[in-house]
């Protein structure tokens, strides 16, 4: 496996790879909402703008990502922004995964809902808000997943321990 | 505090108009069609789904959480449990994860009997669907059959990793061990009959008017709604979606084999039955060719701080069992970042995604697992069907429990 080079940050990725079709598409979209960008280990992260998730997600699908694969979150717990969201797209025509992160505060964490992009997203937003309490406006049908209806805390949070509250 | 918001499927009004006629009922969990614990609330007209909700979770144990408190080597074992019908497919998506985190290369023969061993593992997969598929549409012959040579397939399991289903045979960096020295010829012998054997469990179904009917013009899933519901796998190529992982983004030494991918164009429950049959004789040409172009070589990576030593030299080499001493107390550091990484398994698309914070325990690990999307399309599949036909479109798309649940 031969790994390129790290290049971290918006405006080194920017300048390193202006030909990558998600990157075109996210800056012609709106260049603003791209906060940070970063390719590391052969795989570009692009961070955006919380409030804009949806439209960044349409953007790249536009642009030929086409296969929403995965989704969670990460808890960054005590630093703040609290949350990490991280979308995985494919797509099938450049043979390519790019992530796209949004960072989330801790206070009222929520984000707008991809399922109108991606309807795949669905039970992924649902395990997302079960186990770390993310909400996600507009999502059909946001219940918990995993957990029964009547659990309390979100297991997957760091301050919530392995073994549970006992 | 307790947040629940959307209205539980059960309380939730039925369709508009239709309060009299329509009937919800409760499909599972304990029901032997839905191949571990899955329950499926339905709302019927008569015999027709109207709608219908899957309700998943009853066999969540929070791996996600326990992989956090362990060393990255002791994750391994985890995965097996997640998905335990297809367990070396979990095994190397794992180890491919950490190993890219890592900057580290398998050696080229563990990358081969990496191959080897997840196709056996993918033909292990698609005969305990094609048995337990048949056995839920009736024909209850094929199970008896189908479960006959995943036998053999279990047996070479334990020769080479000393289990039969939670094998654990993957490490970051190569294998646990070398395979005994009679493995390949084993593995050959098993090759030999195996195509013999497809033939007959077509015999017993391809021609058989019943299964046929059962499954022919059933569950019709488009490409459009397959990209767009997250489907990923054989039913995703059986509804014309030419897209896998081996051949488009090859991962451990699979750009080096030579197969096809079956596609189909016809997206319903037959068509999903063939396309897995030709994966199978896929499947053994792939094996075929690593067992021709075994390379020699170690199945370690040499990278002694990552990679436990020998036993032997572990007993003989002072500076072996010091790093041995330390990989087993402290586990090893991995540089700070995330990475995805994606496999084609016997189901479909399984996905790792591993945070490391540069210590010696993965930050996060989360596990992509093509069940738990490929389960959003059911309802697609079945409304305005028959109630009979959910049983046979569970069965077409091949769902574990185990790997939706996690």
């Amino acid at each position: 496996m031969t790994q390129s080079p790290t290049i971290a940050g918006k405006a080194a990725v920017l300048e390193a790879m202006p030909g990558h079709p998600a990157i075109k598409a996210v800056l012609a979209w709106n260049s603003g909402a791209l906060t940070d960008a970063k390719f590391d280990r052969n795989e570009l992260t692009l961070t955006i703008a919380s409030e804009q998730i949806r439209a960044a997600a349409a953007a790249v699908q536009a642009a030929g990502y086409n296969f929403f694969e995965d989704m969670t979150a990460v808890d960054w717990f005590p630093s703040a922004p609290r949350f990490q969201l991280s979308y995985h797209i494919l797509s099938h025509a450049f043979k390519e995964h790019i992530r796209l992160r949004v960072l989330v505060d801790e206070a009222n964490p929520s984000v707008a809902s991809i399922t109108r992009v991606w309807p795949s997203a669905n039970y992924y937003e649902r395990e997302v808000f079960d186990l770390f309490g993310i909400r996600f406006e507009g999502h059909p049908n946001l219940r918990r997943i995993m957990m029964p209806d009547d659990w309390v805390g979100h297991p997957l949070r760091k301050d919530y321990p392995v073994e549970g509250y006992r | 505090m307790t947040e629940t918001i959307g209205t539980p499927i059960l309380e939730a009004p039925l369709a508009e108009g239709a309060k009299d006629q329509h009937m919800v009922i409760n499909m599972g969990p304990q029901h032997p069609a839905t191949h571990g614990v899955l329950r499926l609330v339905l709302e019927i007209d008569g015999e027709i789904i109207v709608r219908l909700y899957p309700e998943v979770g009853y066999l969540h144990t929070g791996i996600e959480k326990t992989c956090e408190a362990k060393f990255y080597q002791q994750v391994v074992p985890l995965t097996d449990r997640i998905n335990y019908l297809d367990p070396l497919s979990n095994n190397l998506c794992y180890c491919l994860a950490v190993e890219k985190l890592l900057g580290l290369e398998a050696p080229e023969k563990a990358k081969w009997l990496r191959v080897l061993l997840v196709e056996l593992s993918r033909i292990n997969s698609h005969l305990i669907w094609l048995g337990t598929h048949a056995m839920d549409i009736g024909a209850l012959t094929v199970f008896l059959y189908t479960f006959r040579e995943r036998e053999d397939i279990l047996r070479l399991f334990e020769a080479v990793a000393g289990q039969r289903m939670m094998t654990s045979y993957f490490r970051i960096g190569g294998l646990s061990m070398e395979p005994p020295l009679d493995f390949l010829d084993r593995v050959q012998a098993f090759i030999r009959t195996f195509p013999e054997k497809i033939d007959e469990y077509a015999n017993l179904l391809t021609g058989n008017p019943i299964f046929a009917n059962r499954l022919k013009g059933v569950g019709y899933l488009s490409p459009a709604d397959a990209i767009a519901l997250g489907v990923t796998g054989p039913p995703m190529r059986a509804s014309g979606v030419d897209f896998d992982l081996r051949r488009d983004m090859p991962y451990s030494g699979y750009e080096k084999f030579q197969f096809n991918v079956p596609i189909s164009t016809v997206g319903d429950c037959w068509a999903r039955y063939e396309v897995r049959l030709v994966e199978l004789r896929e499947s053994v040409k792939i094996i075929q060719q690593a067992l021709d172009g075994m390379p020699e070589g170690p199945v370690k990576a040499d990278a002694p701080k990552i990679v436990l030593p020998d036993r032997e030299k572990m007993k003989t080499q002072m500076e072996a069992l010091i790093h041995h001493f330390k990989i087993v107390t402290e586990g090893f550091e991995v540089p700070a970042g995330e990475v995805y990484q994606g496999i084609e398994a016997g189901h479909g698309q399984t996905g790792y995604y591993v945070v490391s914070d540069g210590t010696a325990k993965p930050y996060r690990v989360h596990m992509r697992y093509p069940s738990f999307a490929t389960l959003q399309a059911l309802e697609t599949m079945c409304q305005g069907r028959m109630l009979a036909d959910v049983v046979a479109v569970i069965g077409s798309i091949d769902i574990v429990l185990g790997e939706i649940d996690r």
